[in-house]
């Protein structure tokens, strides 16, 4: 692949409830801060990519009303409906279609002004699905199960995600959600779903981000620390979770193995320095690192465990806090790819780890992670 | 730009949107329902390629991508393959009095898993891998709540 670099990120403040600014001005917040982080002006964007979904902002064709706010007038913009990292997989295409030399991505969401539950009840089938009142967290609650009955992963260990990612959360500035947690406050959790507590589920989050892509050429003269996509992929699998077996994540292990390909990552838990995976749900932290291959299948609880995860552990899995601290959906993609970028830098301050050359972030479309993003980061070609 | 700010509460729009919509069964869809509402009776179809039963039925495999052209007469019980105890719901979506749970159950008969309702049982009753029974509507109308849920094989194992 010709290189793609990571040349300038912003993202807003995560909150439960932004009230005082509508969606286009979290937009505008994030173009500006990226445009500032790379040095640039608009006139130097060449195209743009928003990532919008209707349902979630009670509007037809909801990405017309941020072109303001993302700075594209008389510009070419195309919009992605879905999680923000596979917005800016069709980012780095436009950059390697040749016709461009900078792409800007920015995704938006503001969960705090519907009612989540009936939003995502709607990604269901209408006929056979939607009916039953399944919505995001029930659906996860099946997958859960079917992930602790196979490899007999527990829900403490899932618990040991909680208190990890809402503990790395209060150094990082941004997040929503920082918690002292233990294993037992989460445990004593309110069930919502079994088998996911109250202190398993990522809050509901406002929030918007930006992400500036270039080619190698515009890179060199915008920054001197460009984070370059060494491997990116996205894999699909069933839309009907019946069809699937939920605690095969095979769509994540083919994403994955395809982007280590390019990227020449041969080994994942040796290569790999840190990783920020999409844990909406504790669980599912473990289950996407099996995926990812930087464990066994089955062994994604036992790695918990064993405190290599940890922010000072070998490999820190959401240094940031994750999702877990913060999810404003499709935004939060984006925003695994910008922690993974910053962290390469050494510009991650608090929650900064270290020595980070290679990097992989990761997101997911669709219920139970029907579709999965995986994006392999690092600052050197 | 926010000094006015501190004694003004800020504005919320309050709304709803409300789009009628009609989503076609199809022909599969249709005979599968009818099925289900007239005949008490579930419906898989069998891909012409690789041989996979799907419940629900559906017109192509995704996995060979050949056509399924054949119905199958699937059993009314069947494996759950996975499960939830629901413990907090929206109201507006509980289709039934909480605690309800999910399963995924695989029908005698078929290749995939089924999503529905669980009803009837205790907690400790369900466990990953137990026989489960449909308990059909009294008033069915064609749709998927025919199904009034799947609950605990009784006595047979
Ligand atoms: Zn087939």
């Amino acid at each position: 692949m010709e290189p793609v670099a990571v040349v300038g990120v912003g993202m807003t403040q995560v909150k439960r409830e932004r009230k005082a600014d509508g969606y286009p001005d979290l937009v505008f917040d994030a173009t500006r801060a990226a445009l500032d982080d790379a040095g640039m002006s608009i006139d130097q964007i060449d195209n743009v990519v928003t990532i919008s979904n209707d349902f979630f902002d009670g509007r037809t064709i909801s990405s017309m009303a941020i072109m303001d706010a993302c700075g594209s007038y008389d510009k070419n913009v195309t919009t992605v409906e879905g999680d923000g990292t596979f917005g800016a997989f069709f980012g780095v295409m436009r950059v390697l279609s040749g016709s461009y030399g900078t792409t800007l991505v920015c995704a938006h969401h503001k969960g705090s002004e519907s009612q989540m539950p009936l939003i995502t009840n709607a990604m269901f089938d209408p006929i056979f699905a939607r009916s039953l009142g399944i919505d995001a967290v029930t659906s996860s609650a099946l997958q859960a199960r079917a992930y602790m009955a196979k490899y007999g992963i527990t829900e403490e260990q899932c618990a040991m995600v909680s208190v990890k990612n809402h503990g790395n959360a209060f150094k990082n500035p941004i997040a929503q959600l920082p918690l002292e947690l233990t294993v037992e406050k989460v445990m004593s959790s309110p069930y919502i779903a079994d088998p996911i507590k109250l202190l398993d589920c990522c809050p509901i989050s406002d929030g918007a981000s930006a992400v500036i892509l270039a080619s190698e050429e515009r890179a060199k003269k915008i920054t001197d620390k460009p984070v370059w996509v060494k491997g990116v992929a996205h894999c699909s699998s069933a839309y009907q979770l019946g069809d699937r077996n939920l605690y095969c994540v095979c769509a994540l292990e083919e994403a994955a193995k395809k982007a280590y390909a390019m990227a020449g990552v041969s080994e994942p838990a040796r290569d790999i320095d840190l990783a920020e995976v999409y844990d909406a749900f504790s669980y599912m932290e473990p289950l996407w690192l099996e995926g990812l291959g930087i464990c066994e299948r089955g062994e994604g609880g036992k790695l918990t465990e064993s405190g290599r995860t940890a922010l000072d552990g070998e490999l820190p899995v959401n240094a940031s806090g994750g999702c877990l601290s913060g999810n404003p959906v499709l935004v939060a993609g984006l925003n695994r790819i910008i922690e993974c970028a910053l962290q390469i830098r050494g510009d991650a301050g608090e929650h900064q780890a270290e020595r980070v050359k290679t990097a992989v972030a990761h997101g997911i479309n669709g219920p139970c992670g029907q579709s999965h993003c995986v994006w392999v980061l690092g600052g050197e070609k | 730009m926010d000094d006015w700010r501190k004694d003004q509460e800020l504005l919320v729009m309050e709304g709803r949107i409300k789009v009628p919509y009609r989503w076609f069964a199809g022909e599969v869809g249709t005979r599968y329902l009818e099925s289900l509402r007239d005949a008490g009776k579930f419906l898989g179809t069998r891909c012409s390629g690789c041989d996979k039963v799907y419940h629900v039925p559906r017109r192509n495999c995704p996995d060979c991508f050949e056509e399924c052209s054949e119905w199958v007469e699937l059993g009314s019980s069947g494996i759950l393959e996975t499960y939830t105890v629901v413990r907090k719901h929206h109201p507006q979506l509980a289709p039934l009095p909480l605690p309800y749970g999910y399963g995924i159950i695989k029908l005698e008969g078929a290749d995939t898993g089924f999503l529905h309702l669980l009803g009837e049982f205790d907690d400790k009753d369900l466990e990953v891998g137990m026989l489960v029974e449909a308990v059909f509507s009294d008033a069915r109308q064609g749709n998927i709540l025919d199904v009034k849920y799947f609950r605990p094989a009784k006595g047979v194992e």
